[in-house]
């Protein structure tokens, strides 16, 4: 379990968040979205260890922690391939980054294999990321945040930058993905229905200072789309709730 | 390579060379005062027996001191990248390094080192250390952030950092300041055996010159040229077999 307790942060005398607290059950798929602004970045920010939050406590597993880098697995809009690296090399980036054996290499390896075939890159291990496509490149990004071995994910857009066909295709690979292997995985977004699709627990933020201004647990059951009359019924409220939210800071 | 990238530079050097060639002949130029491209050429092949043990030695000492700038460059650079303080402290010592003309140390040089080999490896190291240095540590310095917190996360330390990430990333920056060293690494070694030693090209050269033997100066000339430009291809096929992801 994740748990955030009183986070704060400002820059000078803009406060883009405080007091802000947020729970996150183990095993369990949670999407925060929110406008753009609102601080949903600067929360993660926190979270990995780019900067000091002012205030608060983060928690994981019972354990405080001042950020979550050694714990959680980082995915980002950008793929980050070293461009010096065959695909099969920057998957395993994590298990070599850490002190290992040959023989943790050797079932790292064999892990891999397992998971390019998963994800659709069996056959593309010896490739350079120069010779693939953006969404062969996010799919081998995808396999390195699993190569990281890590109970809890925290992805930052990591769809964003796909074309529609491409990203539909991740989503539902994310979702396979997360529930084979367990994972409490935290993700940002600011795309309502990606949100519907892979959320367990969405959680949605207003703007600055951020807060969290209602949680929604689509009832629909996985793989959602448009056809459940359920997903369509969270959508509405979602956007209703962004409706008044809108009206109350402009009237 | 295109063929006008291959058939502009050739061109131009042949059309400099008649024109030289012309000009000295119909001007009836002394050869001891220019001696035509064709005379030099030819020196440079008949006494390729008396130039080449000279060419070995400055060669030699070029050598040691690409080596020696190597060992002293990189372990600084990177000192320099850890320790952002020291670096702050250490580059205006480098600059003002720079500023000091390395001609008016070479006297001194020959005091404290003496007339043998290590003055004119001491004076190529002083010429290439610079480049190498800066571009190393500017190369580390690129390093895209993201890149940074990316491992930071996976867990990596510095050192882990440094051989996963940092070094291959400055790869580039690294080779374009070795290029430039290499290429300017026989001025220092020259400027060295011109002002005392018993062997090498730039010896031969002030011996020659004292006796208006101008043609073998200048097929000295050609030879140390001849020397840099390999030292420039061999680094060159170096970059190409390590940075193979840049051209693509």
């Amino acid at each position: 379990m994740l748990e955030i307790l009183g986070l704060a942060k400002s820059f000078g005398l803009q406060t883009i968040f405080k007091n802000f607290d947020l729970t996150l059950p183990q095993g369990r798929f949670t999407v925060i979205v929110g406008p753009s602004g609102c601080g949903k970045s600067t929360l993660f920010d926190c979270l990995t260890g780019i900067v000091p939050p002012d205030q608060g406590r983060i928690m994981w597993q019972g354990n405080a922690a001042i950020h979550l880098g050694g714990l959680a697995a980082y995915m980002q809009q950008k793929d980050m391939l070293l461009p010096w690296l065959t695909l099969e090399e920057n998957s395993l980036l994590p298990v070599q980054a850490r002190p290992r054996t040959l023989r943790d290499m050797k079932q790292s390896k064999q892990t891999l294999a397992r998971i390019f075939e998963r994800i659709g890159l069996t056959g593309f291990g010896a490739h350079y990321p120069y010779q693939v496509s953006g969404g062969m490149r996010q799919r081998c990004a995808l396999s390195r945040t699993l190569m990281f071995d890590r109970d809890l994910v925290l992805l930052d857009e990591p769809l964003s930058a796909l074309d529609a066909i491409t990203r539909r295709e991740l989503q539902s690979l994310l979702l396979m993905l997360q529930k084979e292997f367990g994972k409490t995985v935290l993700m940002i977004t600011h795309d309502i229905e990606e949100a519907l699709v892979l959320a367990d627990e969405i959680i949605l933020l207003g703007p600055t200072p951020m807060t969290i201004l209602e949680q929604f647990q689509p009832r629909a059951s996985k793989p959602r789309d448009f056809s459940q009359p359920e997903f369509m019924e969270t959508k509405a409220r979602i956007l209703s709730r962004l409706q008044t939210e809108k009206e109350k800071i402009q009237g | 390579m295109k063929w006008s990238e291959i058939l502009f530079p050739a061109a131009l050097t042949l059309g400099i060379l008649i024109l030289w060639e012309v000009l000295v002949r119909t001007m009836d130029i002394p050869a001891f005062i220019l001696p035509p491209p064709s005379a030099i050429g030819l020196c440079a092949v008949i006494k390729a027996p008396l130039i080449w043990p000279h060419a070995l030695a400055t060669a030699l000492e070029i050598v040691l001191g690409i080596v020696l700038a190597l060992g002293t460059s990189i372990p600084l650079a990177i000192f320099m990248f850890a320790r952002p303080g020291i670096e702050k402290g250490l580059s205006p010592f480098l600059v003002a390094s720079q500023a000091v003309p390395v001609f008016a140390l070479a006297p001194l040089l020959v005091i404290w080192l003496g007339y043998g080999i290590w003055s004119k490896v001491f004076m190529a190291w002083v010429i290439i250390f610079f480049p190498i240095t800066v571009s190393l540590l500017s190369g580390l310095k690129s390093c895209d952030p993201d890149f940074r917190i990316l491992f930071t996360l996976m867990g990596a330390g510095f050192w882990m950092k440094l051989r996963l990430l940092y070094w291959p990333w400055a790869l580039p920056q690294f080779f374009a300041g070795l290029k430039v060293g290499v290429t300017v690494a026989t001025i220092g070694a020259v400027i060295g055996e011109w002002v005392g030693a018993q062997k090498g090209l730039g010896y031969l050269m002030i011996q020659s010159n004292a006796r208006l033997n101008t043609d073998l100066v200048f097929a000295c000339i050609l030879w140390l040229s001849a020397m840099g430009l390999g030292l420039w291809a061999l680094v060159g096929f170096a970059e190409k077999r390590m940075v193979t992801w840049k051209n693509n």
